[in-house]
């Protein structure tokens, strides 16, 4: 049995190609396209019909936490459940508990920068349909590639591959989906 | 202005030229390899050798006495963080500004943060005296019902420090992983491609995860840059918090962050400028980046050289016999050739980088960066052993010495940071591929 297809993968040379090209694809009314590239290429998201990522809003929320969380532990400690008089001085010094509240938001915000960016993206991931590509390992080093998934509505094996060729690509390959 | 990349580089020759430094076997590792593990080695036997005595003995080993009850051990923690905090200020400070000289130096001046984060943290856990009761300094419900004090320095440092160790870790990480992809797709042998795949994440270079991606280390570069500032400073304020004459200074924030900078690059220094011989890295590692650091270098130097002259004028203008007292102790004290070195190393010889001909003499660079580095340990010295021996009543006073475990210790230490800085430099691509890819476009076609 002949495996399912997983995208339609074309082949570019250069940046401004693959770029170029997303642009049309997007235009002409597909939706799950994406781009691989071995750097980032400023814009590429927009180029592919991919909105503002909501992973800052995220971030910010893991700071605030992070700054509950060194408040509270300080407060907690210092205020409730081990009170100290020391010569006479405030339980809930805020202004000396600054530093690890800062510590703390930088802490939470930076493992969620981290964990969060990896968990919208589905990494780590053990593997990827379009691993299958013969090419793909370039993607990595030196070529560009753009991918029309079989999951978009609009997506026609023989449609969609000639309008492909006509972006001017190296090369337009099947992908299976094992 | 030199270019920041070689001629003649395009995608495919910079992934070729920085992986296979790695995977092109051990037949393409440079002797400059060996020597520097087997230096790394040596110095860690050094360690495990002294950190036993230790153990076995307790901190009476070292030269404390009162009042010098903090010797080599503060000293090298200082010494140690500020040398790590150049490789965050290359990896954030200049990715928020946009310097795109950071990109070719940025991994490694990372991993030296890292590895010199791991020296400086021994020092605290060797100096507790009872290093496997040391997680009595972060807070946990206990038995004794006793929590930190939250009010002192000495605490926050515990904070900063672990925070700084933590970040630095996942910033150089999430750096490395698409990296760690191209590894991955160009590794020959199976079980290297496993290897590099595992720590990869299967990363694939998707534009959607690019968009995160970028997201994510702005904002890590974004949180490091104060980040950095606020653990050197509240490393200065382990001193200046106290009300000990020559630590009880205002100025102490400001002079330790540009201390820590100005050593961080020295150190960046002499690690970039072997390795770029040896490794034939001259076409990512330009003259711009080498004279771009020294200049870095010498500003920092000066903020510094500012700060001395500032501490004597506080004393002075203090009009207080004890502040006074320790600046002449210190300038014309016991410990005069340490102050005058400290001085040579830090105030007079960077001043030759005001030269064009110094900064591009890669020789002399280096053995500047390595006066740096002698001197930025001499402040440190001269902090903490001058304000400290001549305590406020004359019965108190004494002199420090270090014994032969403080100065084990120390090179074992440093030892560390060699052995992890050469496995890196073996298993690691050391220059940021997809990074530099960005200055591909800048790269001059000669034909």
């Amino acid at each position: 049995m002949a495996a399912k297809t997983h995208a339609l993968v074309a082949e570019f040379d250069t940046p401004e190609a693959l770029m170029a090209a997303a642009e049309k694809t997007r235009d002409a009314g597909y939706k799950e396209i994406d781009a691989y590239s071995p750097f980032p290429i400023h814009g590429m998201g927009e180029a592919i019909g991919f909105g503002r990522p909501i992973l800052a809003w995220v971030i910010f929320a893991g700071g605030l936490a992070g700054l509950a969380l060194g408040f509270g532990l300080e407060y907690w400690a210092s205020v409730i459940n081990n009170p100290i008089n020391v010569g006479g001085r405030p339980m809930n010094s805020w202004p000396s508990f600054v530093p690890i509240m800062f510590e703390t938001t930088v802490l939470i915000a930076a493992l969620t920068a981290v964990f969060g960016m990896l968990a919208f993206n589905g990494l780590p991931r053990h593997f990827h349909p379009i691993f299958n590509h013969p090419r793909f390992e370039r993607a990595s080093q030196d070529l560009f590639f753009l991918a029309v998934e079989s999951k978009d509505p609009k997506f026609d094996s023989v449609e969609t591959r000639t309008f492909l060729e006509g972006l001017a690509p190296a090369e337009v390959v099947e992908v299976e989906d094992e | 202005m030199d270019p920041v990349i070689g001629p003649n580089q395009d995608y495919k020759t910079v992934s070729d030229k920085i992986s296979d430094i790695i995977l092109g076997g051990w037949s393409q590792v440079p002797v400059f390899w060996y020597v520097g593990l087997f230096a790394g080695l040596t110095l860690l036997g050094g360690l495990g050798h002294g950190v036993f005595w230790l153990f076995m003995n307790g901190v009476g080993v070292w030269g404390l006495n009162i009042p010098v009850g903090w010797g080599f051990a503060i000293i090298n923690f200082v010494w140690w963080i500020g040398i790590g905090h150049a490789g965050t200020l290359i990896s954030a400070i200049l990715l928020l500004f946009r310097q795109d000289w950071r990109t070719s130096i940025n991994r490694f001046a990372e991993a030296m943060t890292l590895f010199a984060v791991a020296s400086a943290g021994l020092f605290p856990l060797l100096h507790v005296g009872r290093p496997w009761l040391a997680f009595w300094l972060m807070p946990y419900p206990n038995t004794m019902n006793v929590w930190p004090q939250f009010r002192s320095p000495l605490v926050w440092d515990v904070f900063a420090v672990s925070t700084y160790a933590t970040v630095s870790a996942l910033f150089w990480f999430t750096g490395l992983i698409p990296d760690l992809a191209t590894m991955r797709d160009k590794a020959k042998k199976t079980w290297v491609k496993k290897a590099y795949g595992i720590f990869a994440l299967g990363w694939r270079g998707s534009a959607k995860h690019w968009e995160r991606y970028e997201i994510a280390y702005l904002v890590l570069g974004g949180l490091s840059t104060p980040l950095v500032l606020s653990v050197h400073t509240v490393v200065s304020f382990d001193f200046a918090v106290s009300v000990i004459p020559g630590w009880h200074a205002t100025l102490f924030p400001p002079y330790f962050v540009a201390g820590a900078i100005y050593s961080g690059f020295a150190m960046v220094l002499t690690l970039a400028i072997p390795v770029r011989h040896f490794y034939k890295l001259g076409d990512f590692i330009t003259m711009r980046h080498i004279d771009n650091m020294a200049k870095v270098m010498l500003a920092t130097g000066l903020i510094v050289f500012y700060g001395y002259m500032m501490e004597v004028f506080f004393g002075w203008y203090s009009g207080n016999p004890y502040e006074w007292f320790m600046i002449k102790n210190r300038m014309f004290g016991p410990y005069m050739p340490y102050y005058w070195a400290l001085i040579f190393c830090n105030g007079l010889v960077p001043q030759t980088l005001w030269f064009r001909s110094v900064r591009r003499n890669i020789p002399l660079l280096f053995a500047i960066s390595i006066v740096v580095n002698i001197g930025m340990w001499l402040e440190r010295f001269v902090i903490v052993v001058t304000s400290l021996h001549r305590d406020f009543l004359p019965s108190s006073w004494d002199m420090y010495y270090p014994t032969i475990w403080d100065w084990i210790i120390y090179l074992g230490s440093i030892g560390q940071f060699l052995l992890l800085f050469f496995l890196f430099l073996r298993f690691v691509p050391m220059i940021a591929m997809f990074e530099v890819k960005h200055l591909v476009p800048l790269s001059e076609r000669k034909g």
